[in-house]
Protein backbone atom coordinates (compact mmCIF):
# COMPACT_ATOMS: atom_id res chain seq x y z
CA UNK A 1 0.00 0.00 0.00
CA UNK A 2 1.28 3.52 -0.89
CA UNK A 3 1.35 6.59 1.20
CA UNK A 4 -1.56 8.95 2.04
CA UNK A 5 -1.23 12.14 3.65
CA UNK A 6 -3.21 14.97 4.62
CA UNK A 7 -3.38 17.70 7.44
CA UNK A 8 -5.29 19.89 9.02
CA UNK A 9 -5.18 22.80 11.84
CA UNK A 10 -7.21 22.08 15.11
CA UNK A 11 -7.07 24.36 17.70
CA UNK A 12 -3.82 25.97 16.53
CA UNK A 13 -2.22 22.77 16.15
CA UNK A 14 -1.45 20.83 13.22
CA UNK A 15 -2.56 17.46 13.17
CA UNK A 16 -0.85 15.47 10.14
CA UNK A 17 -2.88 11.86 9.13
CA UNK A 18 -0.32 9.62 7.79
CA UNK A 19 -2.13 6.34 6.25
CA UNK A 20 -0.26 3.10 4.76
CA UNK A 21 3.79 2.04 4.75
CA UNK A 22 6.60 4.33 5.65
CA UNK A 23 9.59 3.40 4.61
CA UNK A 24 12.50 4.20 2.91
CA UNK A 25 10.84 4.71 -0.51
CA UNK A 26 7.40 6.75 1.08
CA UNK A 27 9.51 8.12 3.90
CA UNK A 28 10.77 11.34 1.26
CA UNK A 29 7.12 12.45 0.99
CA UNK A 30 6.61 12.45 4.58
CA UNK A 31 9.68 14.58 4.83
CA UNK A 32 8.56 16.99 2.52
CA UNK A 33 5.36 17.47 3.96
CA UNK A 34 7.12 18.04 7.40
CA UNK A 35 9.19 20.36 6.25
CA UNK A 36 6.53 22.08 4.62
CA UNK A 37 4.82 22.30 7.71
CA UNK A 38 7.52 23.74 9.69
CA UNK A 39 8.81 26.48 6.95
CA UNK A 40 4.52 27.64 7.46
CA UNK A 41 5.35 28.57 10.43
CA UNK A 42 3.56 25.45 12.04
CA UNK A 43 5.67 24.16 15.11
CA UNK A 44 3.05 22.43 16.96
CA UNK A 45 2.43 19.32 15.16
CA UNK A 46 0.56 15.93 15.99
CA UNK A 47 1.61 13.25 13.30
CA UNK A 48 -1.86 10.72 13.40
CA UNK A 49 -0.31 7.21 12.77
CA UNK A 50 -3.07 5.61 13.54
CA UNK A 51 -3.67 3.83 10.14
CA UNK A 52 0.32 3.20 9.63
CA UNK A 53 0.58 -0.05 8.57
CA UNK A 54 4.32 -0.35 8.27
CA UNK A 55 7.09 1.71 9.53
CA UNK A 56 10.96 1.46 9.20
CA UNK A 57 14.15 3.05 10.61
CA UNK A 58 13.95 5.36 7.55
CA UNK A 59 10.61 6.93 9.00
CA UNK A 60 11.71 7.14 12.06
CA UNK A 61 14.48 9.31 10.83
CA UNK A 62 11.78 11.16 9.05
CA UNK A 63 10.19 11.69 12.42
CA UNK A 64 12.99 12.90 14.58
CA UNK A 65 14.26 15.09 12.28
CA UNK A 66 10.89 16.54 12.31
CA UNK A 67 10.59 16.97 16.12
CA UNK A 68 14.43 18.56 15.67
CA UNK A 69 13.23 21.26 12.74
CA UNK A 70 9.90 22.12 15.61
CA UNK A 71 12.29 22.14 18.64
CA UNK A 72 14.44 24.68 16.75
CA UNK A 73 11.34 27.01 17.04
CA UNK A 74 10.43 25.61 20.26
CA UNK A 75 8.00 23.72 19.33
CA UNK A 76 6.94 20.08 19.73
CA UNK A 77 5.96 16.83 17.43
CA UNK A 78 3.69 14.55 19.22
CA UNK A 79 2.62 10.70 17.62
CA UNK A 80 -0.62 9.26 18.26
CA UNK A 81 -0.26 5.32 18.20
CA UNK A 82 -1.89 2.86 19.60
CA UNK A 83 -0.32 -0.30 17.42
CA UNK A 84 1.52 -2.20 18.75
CA UNK A 85 3.59 -3.49 15.98
CA UNK A 86 4.82 -0.05 15.63
CA UNK A 87 4.99 0.89 19.20
CA UNK A 88 7.58 -1.87 18.77
CA UNK A 89 10.21 -0.34 16.93
CA UNK A 90 10.22 2.58 19.11
CA UNK A 91 10.44 0.88 21.82
CA UNK A 92 13.64 -1.21 20.87
CA UNK A 93 14.96 2.04 19.54
CA UNK A 94 14.52 4.05 22.75
CA UNK A 95 12.46 6.34 20.82
CA UNK A 96 9.20 6.22 23.48
CA UNK A 97 11.28 8.48 25.63
CA UNK A 98 11.91 11.12 22.92
CA UNK A 99 8.25 11.51 21.74
CA UNK A 100 4.90 11.89 23.24
CA UNK A 101 3.02 9.27 22.13
CA UNK A 102 -1.19 9.26 22.95
CA UNK A 103 -3.92 7.21 22.51
CA UNK A 104 -6.29 9.66 20.40
CA UNK A 105 -5.67 13.14 18.97
CA UNK A 106 -7.37 14.40 21.38
CA UNK A 107 -5.66 13.40 23.87
CA UNK A 108 -2.34 14.27 21.89
CA UNK A 109 -3.66 18.52 21.50
CA UNK A 110 -5.03 18.19 25.21
CA UNK A 111 -1.57 17.21 26.61
CA UNK A 112 -0.19 19.61 23.76
CA UNK A 113 -2.36 22.53 25.55
CA UNK A 114 -0.80 21.60 28.87
CA UNK A 115 2.62 22.39 27.78
CA UNK A 116 1.72 25.85 26.86
CA UNK B 1 20.11 -24.49 -0.99
CA UNK B 2 18.34 -21.47 -0.51
CA UNK B 3 14.07 -22.01 -0.38
CA UNK B 4 13.67 -18.91 -2.52
CA UNK B 5 16.64 -16.18 -4.11
CA UNK B 6 15.40 -13.02 -5.20
CA UNK B 7 17.71 -10.12 -7.01
CA UNK B 8 16.29 -6.68 -7.40
CA UNK B 9 17.35 -3.66 -9.14
CA UNK B 10 18.55 -1.01 -6.14
CA UNK B 11 15.58 0.70 -6.25
CA UNK B 12 14.01 1.98 -2.36
CA UNK B 13 10.14 1.11 -4.33
CA UNK B 14 11.72 -2.56 -4.60
CA UNK B 15 11.86 -2.89 -1.20
CA UNK B 16 8.41 -3.31 -0.06
CA UNK B 17 8.29 -5.97 -2.19
CA UNK B 18 11.44 -8.00 -0.90
CA UNK B 19 9.83 -7.66 2.38
CA UNK B 20 6.51 -9.08 1.16
CA UNK B 21 8.39 -11.64 -0.47
CA UNK B 22 10.17 -12.44 2.76
CA UNK B 23 7.06 -12.24 4.84
CA UNK B 24 5.01 -14.73 2.50
CA UNK B 25 7.94 -17.57 2.30
CA UNK B 26 8.40 -17.06 6.28
CA UNK B 27 4.84 -18.11 6.19
CA UNK B 28 5.42 -21.13 3.98
CA UNK B 29 8.08 -22.25 6.01
CA UNK B 30 6.55 -22.55 9.19
CA UNK B 31 7.30 -19.25 11.42
CA UNK B 32 4.93 -17.75 13.75
CA UNK B 33 2.37 -15.79 12.99
CA UNK B 34 3.38 -13.58 15.44
CA UNK B 35 6.68 -13.13 14.34
CA UNK B 36 5.75 -12.77 10.71
CA UNK B 37 6.09 -8.76 11.37
CA UNK B 38 9.65 -8.74 12.79
CA UNK B 39 10.41 -10.87 9.74
CA UNK B 40 9.15 -8.18 7.69
CA UNK B 41 10.51 -4.99 9.09
CA UNK B 42 14.02 -6.48 9.53
CA UNK B 43 14.78 -7.61 5.68
CA UNK B 44 13.07 -4.35 5.13
CA UNK B 45 15.82 -2.98 7.32
CA UNK B 46 18.55 -5.21 5.26
CA UNK B 47 17.33 -4.24 1.83
CA UNK B 48 16.90 -0.55 2.67
CA UNK B 49 20.60 -0.95 3.99
CA UNK B 50 21.80 -2.54 0.60
CA UNK B 51 19.91 -0.17 -1.66
CA UNK B 52 21.42 2.69 0.10
CA UNK B 53 24.95 0.70 -0.30
CA UNK B 54 24.66 0.07 -3.63
CA UNK B 55 23.00 3.31 -4.72
CA UNK B 56 26.28 4.61 -3.57
CA UNK B 57 28.74 2.56 -5.15
CA UNK B 58 27.69 0.01 -7.43
CA UNK B 59 23.90 1.00 -8.60
CA UNK B 60 23.96 -1.41 -11.83
CA UNK B 61 24.55 -4.61 -9.56
CA UNK B 62 21.42 -6.31 -8.09
CA UNK B 63 20.73 -6.15 -4.02
CA UNK B 64 20.59 -10.56 -2.95
CA UNK B 65 18.28 -12.07 -0.81
CA UNK B 66 18.65 -15.92 -0.01
CA UNK B 67 15.81 -16.97 2.32
CA UNK B 68 16.17 -20.55 3.20
CA UNK B 69 14.05 -23.61 5.56
CA UNK B 70 16.46 -25.12 7.42
CA UNK B 71 13.98 -27.29 9.12
CA UNK B 72 13.65 -25.72 12.41
CA UNK B 73 15.24 -22.29 11.38
CA UNK B 74 14.04 -19.93 8.69
CA UNK B 75 17.18 -18.07 7.59
CA UNK B 76 17.55 -14.93 5.32
CA UNK B 77 20.42 -13.65 3.91
CA UNK B 78 20.21 -10.20 2.49
CA UNK B 79 23.91 -9.28 0.60
CA UNK B 80 25.00 -6.51 -1.85
CA UNK B 81 28.33 -6.48 -3.13
CA UNK B 82 29.08 -2.47 -2.36
CA UNK B 83 32.81 -2.64 -1.88
CA UNK B 84 34.08 -2.57 1.92
CA UNK B 85 35.72 0.26 3.44
CA UNK B 86 38.59 -0.59 6.39
CA UNK B 87 36.58 -1.88 9.59
CA UNK B 88 36.77 1.48 11.96
CA UNK B 89 34.24 0.70 14.82
CA UNK B 90 32.09 -1.87 16.82
CA UNK B 91 29.14 -3.86 15.65
CA UNK B 92 25.86 -2.54 16.97
CA UNK B 93 24.17 -4.18 20.08
CA UNK B 94 23.28 -7.69 19.77
CA UNK B 95 25.00 -8.55 16.41
CA UNK B 96 27.39 -10.60 15.91
CA UNK B 97 29.42 -7.92 14.51
CA UNK B 98 32.35 -9.74 12.21
CA UNK B 99 34.12 -6.60 11.09
CA UNK B 100 30.59 -4.54 11.34
CA UNK B 101 32.34 -1.37 12.15
CA UNK B 102 32.14 -1.12 8.38
CA UNK B 103 30.77 1.25 5.96
CA UNK B 104 27.88 -0.81 5.42
CA UNK B 105 26.79 0.40 8.83
CA UNK B 106 27.70 4.37 7.95
CA UNK B 107 25.71 4.38 4.93
CA UNK B 108 22.26 4.29 6.91
CA UNK B 109 22.71 8.03 8.40
CA UNK B 110 19.94 9.76 7.87
CA UNK B 111 21.72 12.95 6.08
CA UNK B 112 18.17 14.26 4.95
CA UNK B 113 17.00 14.15 8.54
CA UNK B 114 20.17 16.13 9.89
CA UNK B 115 21.99 13.73 11.01
CA UNK B 116 19.96 12.93 14.15
CA UNK B 117 19.38 9.04 13.42
CA UNK B 118 22.78 7.64 14.40
CA UNK B 119 25.06 5.27 11.78
CA UNK B 120 24.32 1.79 12.29
CA UNK B 121 20.34 2.53 13.10
CA UNK B 122 18.93 0.34 11.03
CA UNK B 123 21.21 -2.97 11.67
CA UNK B 124 20.42 -2.16 15.53
CA UNK B 125 16.79 -1.53 14.93
CA UNK B 126 17.43 -5.43 13.22
CA UNK B 127 19.26 -6.78 16.20
CA UNK B 128 16.32 -6.19 18.23
CA UNK B 129 13.74 -7.99 16.01
CA UNK B 130 15.93 -10.92 15.01
CA UNK B 131 17.06 -12.87 17.79
CA UNK B 132 19.99 -14.24 15.51
CA UNK B 133 21.74 -11.47 13.58
CA UNK B 134 25.67 -12.25 11.88
CA UNK B 135 26.73 -9.64 10.14
CA UNK B 136 29.99 -10.48 7.74
CA UNK B 137 31.91 -7.81 6.01
CA UNK B 138 34.34 -8.83 3.21
CA UNK B 139 35.88 -7.17 -0.09
CA UNK B 140 32.93 -8.37 -2.07
CA UNK B 141 30.57 -7.11 0.10
CA UNK B 142 28.52 -6.61 2.90
CA UNK B 143 25.67 -9.74 4.30
CA UNK B 144 23.16 -9.63 6.92
CA UNK B 145 22.27 -12.83 8.08
CA UNK B 146 18.85 -13.18 10.51
CA UNK B 147 17.10 -16.13 11.60
CA UNK B 148 13.59 -17.02 12.89
CA UNK B 149 12.38 -20.00 14.35
CA UNK B 150 10.22 -22.42 12.21
CA UNK B 151 6.92 -23.87 13.45
CA UNK B 152 9.06 -27.43 13.90
CA UNK B 153 10.19 -26.37 16.78
CA UNK B 154 7.71 -25.33 18.90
Amino acid sequence: MDLKLGHYNKDDIEVVDVEGEIDVYTAPRLRELLIDLVNKNNYQLVVNMEKVEFLDSTGLGVLVGGLKRVRAHDGSLDLVCTQERILKIFRITGLTKVFGIHETVDQAIAAKKLEK
Amino acid sequence: MATVEVTFTPLPAHVRTARLVAAAVARRSGVDEALLNEVRLAVGEACSRAVEAHRRHCPAEPVRIEMTDQGERFVVVVSDHAPAAPAASSAPPGTNGNGAGHRGLVEVAHEEDGGVIPVGFGLAVISGLADDVHVSSTSAGVSVRMSWPSAITA
